[in-house]
C-alpha cells in the first residue's frame, strides 16, 4: 500500500482513564513512531487530517468531540482508539457515560483493547489512511462528498 | 491602564493530554485569576459498585487511571483485605512493592518527557519516552500488559513473577539508570531549561501544607513527608530516602521526580535481592463487613482508598481521593500571578492526573 | 490495626475541626457516603503520618457547615459532595454551586436520584 500523503493526527480524551492516551502518545515517540510515515500529533484541528478519540463520550464532552470534528478540513477519518472509544468499555453502566464515540460522529475505525496498544493503534492508523486515500479520490470525483456525511451523528439521542 | 480579558485554557490544549479548562483572568500577560472547572472525563465510576462485586471492583480500580493504574488496584486490595482481615503473604508484599515501583518510575519517566514537551524540548520528549519503553517491557513481561496489569486480587496476586526474571531486572535497570544521567542532567543543569523552570511557581513549604498538597508537590516545597514511611507492602523492610527539594519552585519538584525514579530503582533492587519463597494468594472466603481507609503513596503524591462493606457481595461505598485532587488549589495559587506563557509549565508541574481527579 | 471513626454530631463539626487546625493537624479528604436515612460525611486529618478520622451523619435535606475557612482546600471536597450526592453545605469560601462537576444526572448519589432509580 503507498501512502501519498502525510496526514497529521488530532488526539482528544473524551473520557478515557489515561491508558489509551498515553499509548497514542506512545506511539508517536521513538519505540514505535508513528511518525516515520509521516504522521504528526498536531494540537491544532484545522491541521489534522485523522482524528483518535479515547474514551466513550458523556454530556460535557459531546460538544467538544463534535465542534473538533467539524473544524477539521474534508477529508477527514476519525478513529475510536480503546474499548471506551469504540462502546463504553466497562464505564458502559456508569451514570455519566453516553457511549462510544459513534453516538456522536461517524467512525471509521474501530481499535479495541483496554488499553490499546500501539501495535493496533499502528494498524489502525495505516487503515485510516486507506480509507482517507478513497474519501479523497471520492471527493477529486465529486463536486462534493457532503453525501456521505448524511448519517453524521445518527445515534445521538 | 490595562484592562481584563479572560482567556479559556482547555479542554482540548495542545500541552494537555488530558482535559482540563481552566478560566484565566489576565491583565495583559499576567494572570489574575485562574478558575477551574473540571468534569470533562468524569464517568461516575464510584457508582459501579452495586453493579459489580467486590472482585471484579480491582478491575474498575486499576480503570480509575490508566498511568496509576497500579497503585489504584493496589489501594483498593489493601483496604478490602484490612477489613476481611487478610494477611498477605512476603512474597507477594515483595512483588507488589516491585510492581508499585516500577510503575513510578514509568509514571515520573512519562513527566519528565511531558515537561519537556511543554517547555518545548522535543528531543528531551522523545528520548524520555524513549528509555520509558524499557520499563513498559519489564511490567509486559511480569504482568502482560502495557500500562493496565490485572495481576492484582484481593488476597495476593494472580500470578508468580519467577526468580529467573525478577533477577533479569537488574541488567536493565542499569541501562535505564545509565541512560537516565544524561537526560536528567539536561533537566537540572541545562542553563535553557533552568530558564523555564526556576523561580517559576513558588509555592512556601508553609503554603503547600495549608493548601493540603502532597507528593513531590510537597516534598519539591522541602516537606519530607512520604507515605511510603507508612510501612505498607514491603516498604518497611527497605531501606530508601526520602527526596526533597528546598527551591519551593518547578525546578524543585523536577529535582524531587527525577531523583526518585533513582530511589525507586534501588527499591526495586533491595526488593529482587530480598524476596522470600513462597506462595502469592491467600484463599478469601466470604464477603467484606465494615470500612477502611488506606493511604498510600503514588507517583503523583498521597492517595486514599476509602471502602465501606455491608457483609454482602456488593460493596456500599469505594472513594477514591486522588493526589490530583489534593493538589488543585495549590494549581490555582500557583497560576495566580504569572505570566500566560508560563500557565502550560505551571499545569503539567503538579503532574495533573485528571482521570484519576475526575474518577 | 483496627482504624477509629469517631461519631460527633454535626452540629459540632465546626468547633470540633478548630481543635484539631488548632493542634497543627492538616486536611486529608472529606467524603460522603449514601447510607440509610441519610449521608455520612468523613473527615480525615493528618498530623505527620498520624490521622485522625471524623464521622458526621446527616438527615437528607439538612444543611451542613462548611470547614473551607478553617481548611482553605476544603471548598474542593465540599463542592464535590454538594455536585454528587446533593448535600446543602453552607458558607464554602469558593462556592461553584453546581457548577463544579455537571453531570448527566443530578446529584448522582442522593437519595433522591437513587430511588428514582428503584421506582423505574
Amino acid at each position: 500500500m503507498k501512502i501519498s500523503k502525510s496526514p497529521w493526527l488530532l488526539h482528544y480524551d473524551a473520557s478515557s482513564c489515561n491508558g489509551c492516551d498515553i499509548e497514542v502518545l506512545a506511539s508517536t515517540t521513538p519505540r514505535f513512531d508513528v511518525e516515520r510515515f509521516g504522521i504528526i500529533n498536531t494540537g491544532n484541528p484545522k491541521h489534522a487530517d485523522i482524528m483518535v478519540v479515547t474514551g466513550g463520550v458523556n454530556d460535557q464532552t459531546k460538544h467538544v468531540v463534535k465542534q473538533l470534528y467539524s473544524q477539521m478540513p474534508e477529508p477527514k477519518v476519525v478513529i475510536a482508539a480503546g474499548i471506551c472509544a469504540c462502546d463504553g468499555g466497562i464505564f458502559k453502566d456508569c451514570y455519566n457515560m453516553s457511549g462510544g464515540v459513534d453516538t456522536v460522529i461517524p467512525v471509521d475505525v474501530y481499535v479495541p483493547g483496554c488499553a490499546v496498544r500501539p501495535e493496533a493503534l499502528i494498524d489502525g492508523v495505516v487503515k485510516a489512511l486507506a480509507i482517507l486515500d478513497q474519501k479523497r479520490d471520492a471527493m477529486k470525483n465529486h463536486a462534493t462528498c457532503e453525501v456521505h456525511y448524511d448519517n453524521a451523528g445518527k445515534g445521538e439521542s | 491602564m490595562s484592562s481584563r480579558s479572560v482567556i479559556p485554557f482547555g479542554p482540548q490544549h495542545p500541552v494537555l493530554p488530558e482535559p482540563i479548562h481552566l478560566d484565566l483572568v489576565l491583565e495583559d500577560e499576567k494572570v489574575v485569576e485562574a478558575v477551574p472547572s473540571i468534569g470533562f472525563v468524569h464517568r461516575g465510576l464510584e457508582s459501579l459498585v452495586t453493579k459489580k462485586d467486590f472482585k471484579e471492583m480491582v478491575y474498575v480500580a486499576e480503570r480509575i487511571c490508566g498511568i496509576c493504574s497500579f497503585g489504584h488496584g493496589f489501594g483498593y486490595c489493601d483496604a478490602v483485605e484490612h477489613i476481611m482481615d487478610i494477611q498477605v503473604t512476603e512474597r507477594a508484599n515483595y512483588l507488589r512493592t516491585i510492581l508499585f515501583e516500577l510503575s513510578r518510575m514509568h509514571s515520573h519517566i512519562l513527566w519528565l518527557g511531558l515537561m519537556a514537551d511543554a517547555f518545548g524540548f522535543e528531543n528531551l520528549f522523545m528520548d524520555t519516552w524513549r528509555i520509558r519503553e524499557k520499563v513498559l517491557d519489564m511490567l509486559e513481561a511480569a504482568t502482560g500488559g502495557r500500562v493496565i496489569f490485572s495481576i492484582l486480587d484481593v488476597g495476593g496476586l494472580r500470578k508468580d513473577i519467577p526468580d529467573d526474571m525478577l533477577k533479569g531486572f537488574l541488567p536493565v535497570l542499569k541501562d535505564i539508570e545509565k541512560e537516565l544521567a544524561v537526560d536528567i542532567r539536561t533537566f537540572l543543569n541545562d542553563g535553557a531549561v533552568k530558564s523555564r523552570l526556576c523561580g517559576v511557581g513558588v509555592l512556601s513549604a508553609e503554603e503547600v501544607e495549608n493548601l493540603g498538597c502532597c507528593g513531590p508537590f510537597l516534598r519539591g516545597s522541602g516537606v519530607k513527608r512520604d507515605s511510603r514511611k507508612l510501612g505498607y507492602a514491603a516498604y518497611d523492610d527497605i531501606d530508601f530516602d526520602i527526596v526533597t527539594s528546598t527551591d519551593c519552585d518547578t525546578y524543585g519538584r523536577t529535582y524531587v521526580r527525577a531523583n526518585e525514579i533513582l530511589q525507586s530503582i534501588r527499591i526495586i533492587r533491595q526488593a529482587v535481592e530480598k524476596i522470600p519463597a513462597g506462595e502469592v494468594m491467600v484463599p478469601v472466603k466470604g464477603f467484606p463487613n465494615g470500612e477502611h481507609m488506606t493511604r498510600l503513596e503514588q507517583p503523583r503524591g498521597e492517595a486514599c482508598y476509602y471502602v465501606k462493606a455491608n457483609g454482602t457481595k456488593f460493596l456500599e461505598r469505594m472513594r477514591v481521593r486522588t493526589p490530583t485532587f489534593a493538589n488543585i488549589p495549590a494549581l490555582t495559587q500557583t497560576l495566580q500571578g504569572c505570566e500566560l506563557a508560563d500557565v502550560p509549565i505551571l499545569v503539567v508541574a503538579i503532574d495533573p492526573c485528571i482521570s484519576c481527579t475526575e474518577r | 490495626m483496627e482504624q477509629e471513626f469517631r461519631k460527633v454530631s454535626h452540629h459540632s463539626i465546626l468547633s470540633e475541626v478548630e481543635t484539631l487546625h488548632e493542634e497543627r493537624y492538616r486536611l486529608i479528604q472529606i467524603c460522603a457516603t449514601t447510607v440509610k436515612e441519610g449521608y455520612e460525611i468523613l473527615y480525615t486529618f493528618g498530623k505527620g503520618y498520624d490521622e485522625v478520622q471524623v464521622k458526621i451523619h446527616t438527615d437528607p435535606g439538612e444543611h451542613v457547615q462548611s470547614i473551607s475557612r478553617i481548611f482553605p482546600p476544603a471548598w474542593l471536597y465540599e463542592n464535590e459532595i454538594h455536585d454528587l450526592h446533593g448535600i446543602e453545605i453552607d458558607g464554602i469560601t469558593l462556592d461553584f454551586r453546581g457548577g463544579l462537576y455537571r453531570t448527566k444526572v443530578k446529584a448522582p448519589f442522593s437519595h433522591e436520584t437513587l430511588d428514582n432509580k428503584e421506582g423505574k
